[in-house]
């Protein structure tokens, strides 16, 4: 990288970079070379920053007004709701914004899966994202639980329960997480603290994780190594800020669109009455973002393998530079895992789906099968892959299947001869 | 150096390190404690019910330190059910005269064993307590027999006072 000979122009600005080389890093941050093939699937990390931006500062305000205690927890919510000035506008962008968090997030690890993103040198990146995913998921169950209506008051416990599937200490640890015999004001207290506090260590590993993606810098769709800065690449500034902003704007869209229409759409009618410890609502389920883990869970008949279960689904993300054997990256160059790829990703949307369902009958048997889809998926389909698939050339450039009409080097002399007729 | 001989240096650093852990424990522990049940929590231990006004067949709930409580009232059909069923179709091999010593009084914990919730009285598939969070059915004594839940539900402590009042806890 080319920043470390750079020297601001202004004297000021020298005698301020000589210190504390703030306008290098600026520098870095404008001319980093970008591969010139990244597509809309690439813009999904600018937005989960705003994401999390938005988050913080509507929570921000919103801890202005929200009292953290079991007995007026439920009024502030409707206090804000219905007399502080735009409390309402605040309330639906920072519920609708968690969903909104999620649907950017899984769409972003979705787009490392199909291109091959995780794979060496970028598995740190990798993991450090499966971190925030891990601390997104605390942050939002926390943060369902602060209205403290039933579906707030019912999840807190059943999720904290999980942990009483620990053999021998389970107990104890759910009695110190609730801090009595019971879901209660001290339970309350302690995940406004832990909700305000992860947004913060979020935004730490995000750092990293860009800091981490800024040493090999980006994957591509063509998913080679490519040299930078070269003809391959632009500079972040204007191209990418340009195209990240587009696609901001066309997510602020959606986003808006459920703000201001169907605000209430992706919660609960149940969570508009106050939390009741002798009353379990009819249906218990979790937000949509966490449904195919739920699933998971309810799949297996044993509570502590239920649990073993839920929890592998997300740890094994963290083995997949490992357990991917193939060297090639993109889907594109990879026709069977590019299959099983859409297979997984049916997989795990019909998880959702039986999720949301009552564990009984045909939805229990789809959602046994699928959660031993899932496995097979990361464990057995991908290491085999490696070995077993036959995948197309990869092209040496980006530049040459462009000039060149095809990603192959023959194909692309067969297709100049039919040019030349 | 392949072969290294202990010497004074190592024992300053060892001794160094065990003193700093102990002393790094002893400052995280009450960092730690202070998340358990408080002493106003602990207070709240026992709870007396009058249960006088319980018509046989019907179940009252109670608050006991923020859980339910369920005290049924329990017919002698009920009762006769409860003592028929044998231990080999029980997940949790237990009897009904070790769960209500007075058999007409069926006290227990109206908490799931699999994850908390609060079954719901007279339902399922055992006449019993059915939840509806994940389907675990329980029997008139409060067994699992069906479902996901690996336990019975709980009897917690209680005694009675007089004929007409139960103290739990």
């Amino acid at each position: 990288m080319s920043d470390h000979d750079y020297t601001p122009k202004s004297k000021v600005g020298k005698w301020f970079n000589d210190r504390l080389p703030l306008l290098t890093l600026a520098n870095h941050l404008t001319d980093y070379p970008t591969p010139k093939n990244l597509n809309y699937w690439w813009t999904f990390g600018g937005i989960l920053t705003f994401c999390l931006i938005t988050q913080i500062v509507t929570g921000l305000t919103l801890a202005m007004h929200y009292i953290a205690h079991a007995d007026m927890a439920f009024e502030s919510v409707e206090h804000i709701m219905r007399d502080v000035n735009y409390g309402w506008l605040i309330r639906y962008i920072h519920a609708n914004g968690a969903s909104m968090f999620f649907l950017a997030v899984y769409i972003h690890i979705f787009r490392s899966l199909f291109y091959g993103s995780y794979k060496s040198p970028r598995e740190i990146i990798w993991i450090i994202g499966i971190i925030i995913y891990l601390l997104m998921m605390a942050a939002a169950f926390m943060g369902y639980v602060l209205p403290w209506g039933q579906m707030s008051f019912w999840g807190a416990t059943v999720i904290t329960n999980l942990f009483s599937a620990i053999p021998l200490v389970g107990e104890g640890i759910v009695t110190w997480l609730w801090g009595g015999y019971s879901v209660d004001n001290p339970t309350l207290t302690r995940f406004f603290t832990l909700h305000y506090l992860i947004p913060f260590l979020i935004l730490g590993l995000v750092v990293l994780h860009i800091w981490a993606l800024h040493v090999p810098g980006n994957n591509n769709p063509v998913g080679i190594d490519i040299k930078k800065p070269s003809k391959d690449t632009v500079p972040f500034h204007p191209y990418i800020v340009i195209k990240d902003g587009f696609a901001l704007l066309m997510f602020m869209i959606v986003f808006a669109f459920f703000v201001f229409y169907t605000p209430n759409i992706l919660g609960h009618a149940d969570n508009y009455i106050e939390a009741d410890p002798l009353v379990t609502p009819a249906h218990i389920v979790p937000e949509w973002y966490l449904l195919p883990f739920y699933a998971i869970l309810r799949s297996v008949p044993d509570k502590l393998l239920g649990v073993v279960a839920m929890l592998s689904a997300i740890l094994i993300l963290a083995a997949l530079p490992w357990l991917d054997t193939s060297k090639i990256r993109s889907a594109v160059f990879r026709p069977l895992y590019k299959q099983f790829y859409w297979i997984l990703v049916a997989d795990v949307l019909i998880l959702g789906y039986v999720g949301a369902m009552p564990a009984e009958g045909l939805y229990l048997l789809i959602a046994r099968v699928a959660t031993a889809y899932y496995f097979i998926h990361f464990l057995v389909i991908l290491p085999v892959l490696g070995f077993k698939e036959k995948t197309i050339p990869v092209p040496l450039s980006i530049t040459e299947p462009v000039l060149g009409g095809s990603v192959n080097f023959a194909t692309a002399k067969n297709k100049e001869s039919t040019i030349d007729k | 150096m392949s072969e290294k001989k202990t010497n004074r240096r190592d024992f300053l650093f060892t001794a160094t390190y065990a003193v700093g852990a102990v002393g790094v424990g002893a400052t995280i522990w009450p960092m730690i404690d202070q998340m358990n049940p408080d002493a106003s929590v602990k207070a709240l231990a026992s709870t007396e019910v009058d249960v006088s006004l319980v018509d046989p067949g019907k179940t009252i709930t109670v608050l006991w330190r923020g859980k339910p409580v369920f005290i049924r009232r329990r017919t002698q059909d009920e009762i006769a059910e409860a003592r028929a069923v044998k231990l080999d179709d029980l997940k949790d091999p237990q009897k009904d005269e070790d769960r209500a010593k007075d058999p007409e009084w069926l006290v227990m914990l109206g908490v799931c064993t699999h994850l908390g919730c609060v079954p719901l009285d007279q339902k399922g598939d055992y006449n019993g307590w059915f939840c509806p969070c994940h389907g675990s059915h329980y029997d008139i004594s409060g067994r699992i027999r069906k479902g996901p839940a690996p336990t019975n539900m709980e009897i917690p402590k209680y005694e009675f006072v007089n004929a007409n009042t139960i103290k739990i806890g």
